[in-house]
């Protein structure tokens, strides 16, 4: 069953561009992430899919119910967790959660159930005020809040922005567990490794999709040669990397810098790459073949866009 | 639904650690101060008198003015020139010159003259302290003609005004019951007018925006704080005006409360809708002042719409606060009923019901 179909939205802000022709669906049931870097758009069609703003053109549906004409209805169904903090944080957690279900015309012990078990790691902080509480307990609350009327489909924009490690890793499992419920899920994040983590990715870029698939198909696709190289000298490493002849991008991954070949390049010797670059003075040189993961593919995808844009 | 609404903006309210003293406070503050600044009466007026005559008389005069109480004597010069050099200085407001020949004229003719001049830089006191001049110099001219002619029956047409509704021109009677309307204008009209922008501020809106509320209950929930608010507010300057003024309604006190319950949601309307149309604090802040302004000077609080040119008139006439000074100042002063209060009643009622309509029309779910 098709919970949310999106068919090429397009918005603007002014001049700005924000959405160029976006399509895509999500099933109920399914976790879908939006993966992108900030500014690429990923708000806005939370923001359009929520009924909060008008999309300029296309059209979009939620539950079968269109997001210009049907808005009302959509309201009763959806729950959403905006990418700012946005619950009272003069109220307790307890209130907050009971003001939410009235908002709903529902009661939070009539759907406990349904928060129960992220519930449980608020419950020795629930009169404790929202604007005092750590990020990881903010975005719990937030969570309960949006789930506390039983929604169809759940909007996360940016749940996990500014939340510790292990409170994200927690955040994960639970939305695991929420999509077993049938809840259709879409969540944005512009954190790379917990693509993996979900049904199918859209990645976005410049306010259209560049590519909308499973995360493994994502990987699968990218049919491009990839080398991580590290030497004593990262800082001069990437630029002299960026001269090498078949290199498409070059980009810092962590310790190390990743390079993706241009098309055709099939299986390049890496000695004559560690020969070349002990020429031009580097030392230490580590150079391993690699699998791609979905960051890789996002960098091979949006084309050093943004790369260029702060080399600049 | 309403009740948590209610619930939740009572909550954040006496949580906030600044409102619940600022709703106390102000109310008091401002009925113990300003009927004693917001007061027409002028005493301590500087007088330079410059006394050519050097006689008895000219003598007398200057001792009935000072003796009033409303004149300072700022100092005596010689010249009607160096009088005027100490207006010039700011020592003196008015300038009383008597001639040298008055006693003699007086004496002779009965008839003498004498020049007041007064500094309008200030039109108000300029005007009251010249017009105090001259009703102390004719209450003298008068004592003078009776003593000297004894026999011949004064035939001159003596005025004495008498106040309605306010024997003593008391001004702080006139100003307490306006002073009660500004006060309900600024504090209905300024937290409404914070309140659903500071929710857009905070990004809370956006959580509101997404849930099935209707418009109407939104508004009523933001409507009805402020209501109560107001409630207390008037009570608060009630008692004031009573206990500290000796100041009680003439009229029926229930249609004080009753006519000010619409009222106050008129500001408070008005507040919701440059809420719902500003984007930030700061913004709503401004525009709000603005309006406030707008509203207290033309109202008739300061100074009477009738003597406002016309365009100043019409402006006038879509002005809240006009309405409900008239119907404060009848009821507190005259003692006026609802029934003669109509046309001012179903003015307010207007207002009420369209910018109701406006502010639940101008908050928008969605852009």
């Amino acid at each position: 069953m098709v919970s949310v179909s999106v068919e090429n939205i397009k918005k603007s802000y002014n001049k700005t561009r924000a959405l160029r022709g976006v399509s895509f669906e999500v099933s109920q049931g399914e976790l879908f992430g939006i993966i992108g870097a900030d500014g690429a758009g990923k708000s806005t069609i939370f923001r359009i899919l929520t009924t909060l703003i008008l999309p300029d053109s296309g059209r979009a549906a939620v539950e079968g119910y269109d997001v210009v004409s049907e808005y009302v209805k959509i309201r009763e169904i959806v729950g959403y967790m905006p990418g700012r903090f946005s619950l009272y944080q003069d109220l307790s957690v307890e209130e907050n959660l009971k003001f939410f279900a009235t908002l709903f015309n529902t009661s939070v012990n009539e759907n406990y159930d349904m928060i129960k078990d992220i519930y449980s790691y608020l419950k020795p902080f629930k009169s404790r005020k929202a604007g005092a509480l750590s990020g990881g307990m903010k975005q719990k609350l937030a969570l309960c809040c949006a789930l506390i009327h039983r929604p169809k489909v759940l909007f996360l924009d940016e749940p996990t922005t500014g939340v510790d490690p292990v409170s994200r890793k927690d955040f994960w499992a639970m939305l695991k567990r929420l999509k077993e419920e049938g809840i259709a899920i879409l969540v944005s994040t512009p954190y790379m490794d917990e693509a993996a983590l979900c049904d199918r990715i859209a990645l976005i870029d410049g306010g259209m999709f560049l590519r909308t698939d499973t995360p493994e198909n994502i990987v699968k696709n990218f049919r491009r040669e990839i080398i991580s190289v590290s030497s004593s000298d990262m800082h001069s490493l990437l630029k002299d990397l960026r001269t090498i002849d078949q290199a498409q991008n070059c980009y810092s991954f962590g310790e190390t810098h990743h390079v993706i070949f241009s098309e055709g390049v099939n299986y390049c010797d890496l000695s004559q790459i560690a020969d070349y670059l002990s020429q031009r003075g580097h030392n230490d040189i580590e150079i391993k073949r690699i699998e791609p993961t979905i960051e890789d593919c996002y960098m091979l995808l949006e084309g050093g866009r943004h790369l260029n844009k702060y080399d600049k | 639904m309403l009740k948590y609404l209610l619930e939740k903006e009572f909550k954040q309210l006496m949580r906030n650690p600044f409102m619940p003293k600022l709703i106390m406070f102000f109310p008091l503050m401002a009925m113990l101060l300003f009927p004693w600044a917001a007061t027409m009466t002028i005493k301590n007026v500087n007088i330079a008198i410059v006394d050519n005559s050097h006689s008895t008389v000219s003598q007398q005069l200057t001792e009935k003015i000072i003796s009033t109480g409303y004149f300072k004597p700022a100092s005596f010069p010689n010249s009607y020139d160096k009088a005027l050099e100490s207006v010039t200085y700011g020592k003196a407001d008015v300038i009383l010159e008597i001639p040298s020949d008055f006693e003699e004229n007086l004496t002779k003719t009965g008839v003498s003259s004498i020049m007041i001049s007064a500094n309008s830089v200030d039109g108000t006191k300029g005007s009251l302290a010249s017009s105090y001049l001259v009703s102390i110099v004719s209450d003298f001219a008068t004592s003078i003609q009776e003593s000297r002619s004894a026999t011949i029956q004064s035939s001159m047409i003596d005025i004495k005004p008498y106040f309605k509704f306010n024997p003593g021109m008391d001004y702080k009677v006139f100003m307490i019951p306006a002073l009660i309307v500004m006060l309900l204008t600024i504090i209905c009209g300024f937290l409404p007018s914070l309140n659903i922008v500071s929710e857009k501020e905070v990004g809370t809106i956006e959580q509101i925006n997404v849930t099935p509320i209707s418009k109407l209950m939104f508004i009523a929930g933001k409507l009805i704080p402020y209501w109560i608010i107001g409630i207390i507010v008037i009570s608060i300057a009630f008692a004031v005006a009573y206990f500290v003024y000796g100041l009680a309604p003439a009229g029926d006190i229930l249609s004080v409360y009753l006519l000010s319950f619409i009222y106050i949601l008129v500001v408070s309307d008005i507040g919701l809708i440059i809420s719902n149309y500003s984007s930030t604090m700061q913004q709503a802040m401004f525009v709000m002042f603005f309006f406030i302004l707008i509203l207290i000077l033309m109202s008739g609080l300061f100074t009477p719409v009738g003597s406002m040119p016309d365009w100043a008139q019409w402006i006038a006439r879509f002005n809240p606060l006009k309405y409900f000074i008239i119907i404060m100042r009848s009821i507190y002063l005259k003692g006026s009923r609802l029934s003669d209060l109509l046309p001012e009643i179903y003015a307010l009622l207007g207002f009420f019901a369209v910018f109701t309509t406006w502010a639940i029309a101008s908050y928008r779910k969605r852009t």
